[in-house]
């Protein structure tokens, strides 16, 4: 227990130290914010200049780890899109967080150059939340198949999904959800705590 | 000639006893369903955590081949009965029915396990609600997963839907509708 509360303060002090570098060596302008939670550090950065920070992260940083990358979809705010990058050492002795805003429209550069990691990760981003990637040699989506329509992380995707129609590949319909999705409620007692379908479809 | 399974199965008045049972009369639907019944090949289509419990339900202690149904086949051209054991996603389902197409007649259908009943807790974009939207069921298993036991009563469930089946007799009159 004590040995992982050491790893965490110690994962932290020196990720922290490499965000004050980052924003050193980049600028406001290029480093626009960095937050402390719990000892996790996330650095958020401007879109244009994601290459060279993570560049190097990568080169000068020795994060030769990239754990994983996602996106986040912000609906009504702009920037709409936001995408994440998890950078560690393969030693575990530190961990950073990256973000980045994207608007609609606007494509990431991507990283596959610096971890090789980063080709099915960006694949998977493609697939489920739709954001491109410039200099991806494998463009194509990783989880649906090639031709389906949609990209079902999107907040305005139903849950249930929507009927699609590729002859010969595949086809999707719409989920039956019954006033579902079917959801716990914290706190209360146990009976009342029960998943129940809270009538949001 | 009576509805019923009384004339499509083997029971032990059919021996006699003179021959000691090295001649059985009986009629030919009721031998055709008998050999079926009891050499069903499965095509496991284990696609989830229900292949688990069907790979048990192959093991020893379950041990499938009771009933004559251990002879797994991982070639849709010697396969009897599919056993769907798990969820069919949308990327899948037309691999299954193309699969399903390759089986050669007669074929059966078991759907083991609520997701490939129903879609089971699964109620996505990403999961087809049900494999009987693709193939005919013959079978339905409950149970998340069901157990072995459930899935050797589904197939003693099937078994039963076998015996009352009349193979000569609906080619029979296939061969007549044909004719005029």
């Amino acid at each position: 227990m004590s040995r992982g509360t050491e790893n965490v303060s110690g994962q932290g002090a020196e990720a922290g130290a490499d965000a004050s570098r980052l924003r050193k060596e980049f600028g406001r302008t290029k480093v626009r914010e960095m937050r402390e939670f719990r000892g996790e550090h996330t650095v958020v950065v401007k879109l244009g200049a994601l290459q060279e920070v993570l560049s190097h992260c990568r080169l000068a940083l020795r994060y030769d780890f990239l754990l994983d990358i996602s996106s986040v979809d912000n609906m009504g705010e702009d920037p709409r899109f936001e995408i994440v990058y998890e950078l560690a050492t393969v030693d575990d002795r530190k961990h950073l967080r990256i973000k980045a805003p994207v608007a609609e429209g606007e494509e990431v550069v991507s990283v596959v150059d610096l971890w090789k990691t980063a080709n099915w990760h960006e694949r998977e981003v493609y697939d489920m939340m739709g954001l491109r990637f410039t200099g991806h040699p494998n463009l194509k989506r990783i989880l649906m198949w090639e031709g389906y329509p949609y990209h079902p992380l999107r907040k305005e995707f139903p849950l249930a999904g929507k009927p699609s129609e590729m002859p010969d590949v595949a086809f999707s319909g719409i989920a039956p959800l019954e006033g579902g999705p079917f959801v716990t409620s914290p706190g209360s007692d146990r009976v009342s705590g029960e998943p129940r379908a809270k009538g949001e479809s | 000639m009576s509805a019923g399974t009384a004339d499509t199965t083997l029971s032990h008045a059919a021996y006699d006893s003179k021959v000691e049972g090295n001649i059985i009369f009986t009629r030919l639907d009721a031998a055709i369903n008998w050999m079926r019944k009891n050499s069903l090949w499965p095509m496991p289509m284990g696609l989830a955590c229900c292949a688990i419990e069907l790979m048990a339900t192959g093991a020893a202690r379950f041990d499938i081949s009771r009933f004559g149904a251990e002879v797994m086949r991982f070639s849709p051209r010697q396969a009897d009965v599919m056993i769907v054991s798990g969820t069919v996603t949308y990327k899948m389902a037309l691999a299954v029915r193309r699969i399903w197409e390759q089986m050669p007649d007669p074929k059966w259908c078991i759907a083991m396990g609520a997701c490939a009943s129903s879609g089971g807790m699964y109620r996505s974009y990403a999961v087809l609600q049900g494999i009987d939207k693709l193939l005919p069921v013959d079978v339905y298993i409950s149970g998340c997963p069901p157990r072995p036991e459930a899935l050797l009563e589904g197939l003693m469930k099937l078994q039963r839907i076998i015996e009352g089946e009349k193979p000569i007799e609906e080619q029979i009159a296939g061969i007549r509708e044909a004719q005029g």
